[in-house]
């Protein structure tokens, strides 16, 4: 019987107890071997603004998700001398923390770091400049020219006290994807405020209802309303300092919005990626406000819309706004380890991979960040006759107009709305009468990762 | 007499017994004993290395996410452990009746089963069975009144949902463990309360269970352990929901946190002692006050 017992003891507790070790237990473990831990391998002096580790032959180490493989194997075929020891992983979706997970233990063993990593997150710098793993890229390893050539504002965050830390890969602008072919049979005009979105909405639930002008249910459902309507929730202001105000006028007044169409079910609570969406709205979207991967990522990679039904105009602005702001969802990051031992191929790689038009402006599937890759980018879309407009206009104008008050913090502001306003929303609560739950998890999240916080 | 043949059989069985039990300890060393010194030398010192006395602890449960961590796991605790002793010792014992011996084989397999899936998978199995849109039982779901994923992983509902899975991965052990504990109990004994009029129901209040007390202290000793140790489901849960169960909805989850999203590993080895303190003194206080290591 003892024996019975303890076959099923073995069995079932240790598999809880795994995530113990892996997340305590084994960090401790190599704890106890990493003597020397980060410091150790930066024995030759500084050189382009930090301590760089001896040089060395080797493979380029490079860690990418699905997505970006396509281009490491794409610059491992154009350079065939260059040896490359290329690796996937899930690249932080969804907040995962896999990266800075791995480097605070590379960190304590002393090794393993990736020379050049990309990140679908745009906060890493924060962490990874403390955990002395990003190298600057201003201080001599990229030349001014080139880093010039970056969208305004792109590689805000990667910027810590003036020095550029790593660099965005896409951009993530907001713009307003309607269906053309509706808009014309029923004779409706694209609005270009938000008053006229508003009352758009509202005829629209009238008119025809079940059709959607919008989705509040996701969780950067704040990045494209209140970031567009400059709500200052969440306003970087030093690397360890953030303002927070959720019940601002301007916040408040973009929630109203969003809590009116809720109610007159022109706005839906449900997110794009959720199956009850896919099954039951994705066929009725007029207009969803969204960031410039939606168009090939959602409604022609997920949703399937035919050709030359979806169009692109720029987000609406509040009539009284004279400068007109978009919210941002995403836009990826790539970083170069201060710890490289390959500092010459990582450079020349993470140049490529940012800039080449090989891949960002033929093959990416988000809107690039490098200026000049946009282009062609943009001409390629063009090309493809996929879209009932030329997105062109729409997509560059909101390139330069992400609105730089709303910060990219260490703490997951799409984390800290799904666990303080998504479920009140689910459960039939407004977004307004959420404000201030909201602004005190943003407060506290903050500190919780050493903010100062201004509320 | 013992003769020279029979001692030298008792040597080479004792040798293959310290053989099997050698491997086990250097495993528990190096897998149990090792990270946990480690852990407490951690929750006593700080960043540099230097004795910190309790700050690790009052930095935990100062933090915002501390006691609502707590709260939660608690809720799970009562709902997981109060659901596995009822259903694993009730199904124990249907199983066990005399016409169900045939079937019972079948089912103790079919118990089992959902057990030898890994942790991770299964949870991920119940975020399909938990979407009304794609669950094979989404009829149940909205015959229940839920429409959406969302609606089903609402804040309130997740100690049951997570008791539900933890029992589905889980309790099937236990209900062989059981089933196996009551084939312990000697039939004349049975025979005789049947003689004296006992139906099933009497059997079971006034002898099985009674019998079974110590293998229900051991049960609930290791699954309150296991669960203030919550951590797979609500992780995953997370993931999937990106964010609606909160990436800190446990007190284990709130160390990984600690580890790695706040760089605090002191901190978090502080949080794994208290829990490591707290199944030591439950398990405690259960087998005083259970006499679980009384001779029969």
């Amino acid at each position: 019987m003892m024996r019975r017992i303890r076959a099923v003891r073995a069995g079932r507790s240790p598999s809880r107890r795994t995530v113990t070790a892996l997340a305590i237990g084994a960090a401790l473990t190599l704890a106890a071997t990493a003597c020397g831990g980060a410091g150790d391998s930066t024995a030759s002096g500084a050189k382009d603004g930090f301590t760089q580790a001896p040089q060395s032959a080797g493979p380029l180490t490079v860690w990418v998700d699905s997505t970006r493989l396509a281009a490491a194997q794409l610059y491992q075929k154009q350079n065939p001398a260059v040896k490359m020891d290329i690796v996937t992983y899930d690249g932080d979706a969804n907040g995962s923390n896999y990266l800075q997970t791995k480097v605070s233990l590379f960190n304590r063993t002393g090794n393993g770091w990736p020379d050049v990593v990309f990140s679908s997150q745009n906060n890493e710098a924060t962490w990874a400049v403390t955990a002395r793993f990003a190298a600057p890229l201003n201080k001599g390893l990229l030349p001014p020219s080139l880093l010039a050539g970056w969208a305004l504002n792109a590689n805000q965050p990667c910027m810590v006290d003036g020095t550029i830390y790593c660099l965005r890969n896409d951009l993530a602008q907001t713009v307003l994807w309607y269906n053309a072919a509706l808009m014309t049979q029923w004779g409706y005009q694209v609005p270009t405020t938000w008053e006229q979105y508003k009352a758009l909405g509202e005829k629209v639930a009238r008119e025809h209802p079940g059709y959607l002008v919008g989705v509040a249910g996701d969780t950067f459902a704040p990045e494209i309303y209140l970031w567009a309507g400059k709500c200052g929730a969440n306003h970087i202001t030093g690397p360890k300092a953030v303002t927070v105000n959720t019940t601002s006028a301007a916040c408040t007044r973009m929630a109203s919005l969003l809590d009116d169409l809720i109610a007159a079910k022109s706005m839906s609570t449900s997110s794009v990626f959720s199956s009850d969406f896919d099954k039951n709205e994705a066929d009725k979207i007029l207009m969803m406000p969204g960031p410039s991967w939606y168009g090939g990522s959602l409604f022609q990679g997920t949703f399937k819309a035919p050709k030359g039904q979806v169009a692109v105009a720029p987000m609406p602005h509040w009539s009284d706004d004279a400068t007109p702001a978009v919210g941002n969802v995403g836009g990826g990051t790539w970083l170069l380890s201060a710890h490289s031992t390959h500092l010459k191929a990582a450079t020349d790689f993470l140049t490529w991979v940012t800039t080449s038009d090989d891949y960002q402006g033929k093959v990416a599937v988000g809107y690039p960040a490098y200026a000049p890759a946009a282009k062609t980018w943009l001409a390629n879309q063009a090309a493809s006759g996929y879209y009932a407009n030329d997105i062109t206009a729409p997509l560059q104008s909101a390139a330069g107009q992400v609105w730089p008050d709303w910060g990219y913090g260490q703490f997951s502001q799409e984390a800290i709305w799904a666990a303080t306003v998504t479920p009140g929303l689910t459960a039939g609560k407004t977004i307004v009468s959420l404000l201030p739950a909201w602004q005190k998890a943003i407060a506290n999240y903050a500190r919780s990762d050493g903010y100062e916080v201004t509320q | 007499m013992t003769t020279a043949a029979g001692a030298t059989r008792r040597r080479r069985s004792g040798r293959a017994g310290h053989a099997f039990v050698a491997g086990y300890l250097v495993l528990l060393v190096a897998f149990g004993i090792v990270p946990t010194v480690y852990a407490i030398y951690f929750a006593f010192t700080d960043a540099g290395g230097a004795f910190a006395g309790l700050s690790n602890f009052g930095v935990a449960a100062a933090d915002f996410r501390f006691l609502p961590a707590i709260g939660h796991v608690a809720l799970y605790l009562v709902f997981w452990l109060a659901g596995l002793v009822v259903f694993v010792v009730g199904l124990a014992l249907l199983l066990h009746r005399p016409g169900m011996r045939g079937v019972g084989r079948t089912l103790r397999f079919l118990y089992y089963l959902p057990g030898a899936l890994a942790g991770a998978a299964s949870v991920m199995v119940w975020l399909f069975v938990l979407d009304p849109v794609v669950s094979p039982v989404g009829f149940l779901l909205r015959a229940a009144g839920f429409e959406t994923f969302g609606q089903v992983i609402a804040p309130g509902n997740l100690p049951v949902l997570f008791a539900m899975i933890a029992f589905w991965t889980g309790a099937g052990g236990w209900i062989v463990v059981m089933h196996g504990a009551l084939n312990t109990i000697s039939p004349d004994i049975l025979e005789a309360a049947r003689i004296d009029g006992a139906g099933a129901w009497q059997t079971a209040r006034r002898i099985q269970i009674p019998l079974l007390r110590k293998w229900i202290v051991y049960m609930v000793i290791l699954a309150f352990a296991g669960g203030t140790q919550l951590f797979v489901e609500p992780q995953l849960l997370s993931q999937a929901s990106v964010g609606v169960a909160g990436r800190d909805y446990s007190p284990n989850q709130l160390s990984y946190d600690f580890a790695f999203q706040n760089d605090n590993v002191n901190t978090a080895a502080a949080i794994s002692v208290e829990l490591l303190v707290v199944g030591l003194v439950v398990a405690a206080v259960f087998v005083v006050r259970s006499g679980f290591f009384d001779a029969d």
